[in-house]
């Protein structure tokens, strides 16, 4: 980077827009805590929250506020130092990965272009791996400092079950690198914008990544980590107050995220399929919103998935949570990987 | 062995390579929770909306008075007896001249109690009752905060005064009662 070009109104927009996608994160995350409740109800034929404001949409207020309110209570065996680091942690990490993933098409002014996207680095999808395995620190840390069995025994748990299918993910993305040529996240949506979404040329790898999200995310079926009725709650038992509000908010920021970045690999990002929105002549900021609003679509579309998959299926033992990780996804991905290599190679030939 | 028609035999052969990726049993299963996404609700919305009891649900108990406003209750202690939870506690007191329009006839309650935590409300009192006295209406105990609150003494149990205040009455006896059967009969 050229740190001659750092100039005020460089980094006005860009606390600007880091200030708009945190905002945004926890809107959504927010939200998305009702229509887990929602969705629940409904796939149970019940109603779900409909008595804080109309149809409930008051309802996450209410939770968070009651949080806000609960007494705090730190064990006295605790780690105090790494106790309060946990939630920390995991809601930053959370948050982090957001800043690589484009939000919307670059606006173009007569002035210069503003890119909806906090950096664009050139190994931009790297960034998101390499922050996502960091976030298993926020459990791990968590579990282990509240010195308590239940927690440190899903801590391990949910370590193991993130390296593990840390690797069919990335095997995954992989076949997509060949692909695309590129790790910049803009790129790979722009070449998805000339040639059609990855979700047509890789099904396989789509299926995997998204199988591997719900893992990394722990959610059901993978939620070993928080296994209630076994665990007792899980890593963060000991947590009381905001601080597991923290931990249960950067589950719900890790959904967001990952669906945005599943949306933007394989759904085409901010594209709009079958119409070249380019060429309709909008005007650039209505363009740019028009390309955020499909984006956010496919983003919820992602996320109601990963809630019906929730309410659909129940918890996986640990061993067949480890036989489907290591024995049934790291071959698949490596066959999904040999096989668009091998298909690429002939079609250059 | 076939024990029964309904018995199904289990497949126990070992999954092959596509079922242990249970991706054709966890998509069933999301069609199935798709489905009832669209379903019509079970829920009743309670405050707004009451679910109809059945003609023959057994509520709280009610003390009746006749037509002309006068206790039935004459504290024989048969609904006591009766009652398989020992819920019921009554004192009997003696009519003094003057009563005559209080209680019907010479002895009355002066004590009636009934602790609805014990109640079974099973209506044994109702069927022991030799005077159309006591009966099961179709409300049942509101939440209270203490264990007194459940402990329900005449002020709650009797009825309204049928000529005083004639629509409380009316409410309170329902349309199960010997007495509001009659007075419910189209010629009567």
């Amino acid at each position: 980077m050229d740190f001659a070009a750092i100039t005020l109104w460089f980094l006005l927009e860009k606390v600007i827009l880091i200030a708009a996608i945190i905002g945004l994160s926890f809107f959504v995350a927010m939200y998305t805590t009702l229509a887990e409740r929602k969705v629940a109800g409904w796939m149970q034929d019940r109603m779900g929250p409909n008595r804080a404001g109309p149809f409930g949409i008051l309802q996450p207020l209410a939770d968070g506020g009651k949080l806000f309110f609960k007494e705090e209570i730190i064990p006295v065996t605790s780690n105090r130092i790494l106790f309060l680091l946990g939630p920390a942690l995991a809601m930053i990490v959370a948050l982090v990965t957001s800043t690589v993933i484009p939000w919307g098409a670059p606006v173009v002014t007569t002035t210069g272009t503003i890119a909806l996207q906090v950096t664009d680095v050139d190994m931009g999808i790297l960034i998101v791996f390499s922050v996502v395995s960091v976030g298993v620190y926020g459990i791990m840390i968590g579990g282990w400092a509240s010195n308590n069995k239940f927690s440190l025994l899903a801590a391990i748990r949910g370590a193991s079950q993130m390296v593990s299918y840390e690797l069919p993910m990335s095997l995954a993305l992989i076949a997509i690198l060949f692909m695309t040529g590129s790790l910049k996240m803009s790129e790979i949506v722009l070449y998805q914008i000339n040639h059609g979404w990855n979700i047509v040329y890789q099904p396989l790898g789509f299926l995997l990544f998204f199988i591997c999200a719900l893992a990394e995310c722990n959610r059901t079926p993978f939620d070993l980590p928080e296994a209630e009725n076994e665990l007792n709650f899980g890593y963060h038992q000991e947590y009381s107050s905001m601080k597991l509000g923290f931990y249960l908010f950067a589950e719900y920021i890790n959904m967001f995220v990952s669906s945005a970045v599943m949306a933007t690999l394989f759904l085409g990002g901010y594209d709009i399929p079958f119409v070249n929105e380019a060429a309709w002549g909008l005007s650039p900021w209505v363009y740019s919103l028009l390309s955020f609003g499909v984006l956010m679509a496919k983003v919820s579309f992602l996320l109601f998935v990963f809630i019906w998959i929730r309410w659909t299926i129940p918890r996986f033992r640990y061993d067949q949570l480890m036989n489907l990780g290591w024995k049934k996804m790291i071959p698949l991905a490596l066959f999904n990987m040999l096989l668009s290599a091998a298909i690429l190679l002939w079609l250059k030939s | 062995m076939q024990l029964t028609q309904r018995s199904k035999s289990v497949d126990r052969s070992p999954m092959t390579f596509l079922e242990s990726l249970y991706l054709w049993n966890i998509m069933k299963g999301m069609a199935i929770t798709l489905r009832h996404l669209f379903k019509k609700k079970a829920t009743i919305q309670y405050p707004e909306e009451k679910r109809p009891f059945s003609p023959i649900f057994r509520g709280l108990h009610v003390l009746n008075r006749d037509a002309e406003g006068r206790e039935n209750c004459t504290a024989c202690g048969l609904c006591a007896v009766a009652c398989p939870a020992e819920a019921i506690t009554m004192e009997a007191a003696e009519r003094l001249p003057g009563e005559e329009n209080l209680y019907r006839e010479e002895k009355y309650a002066a004590k009636y109690e009934i602790n609805m935590l014990r109640c079974i409300f099973c209506g044994l009192c109702e069927e022991a009752c030799p005077k159309d006295a006591i009966y099961l209406s179709q409300t049942f105990a509101p939440a209270n905060y203490g264990r007194k609150g459940f402990i329900y003494g005449k002020n709650e149990l009797l009825i309204p005064h049928p000529i005083n205040e004639r629509e409380a009455y009316l409410k309170a006896l329902g349309d199960r009662t010997p007495s509001a059967r009659i007075q419910n009969q189209p010629n009567a």
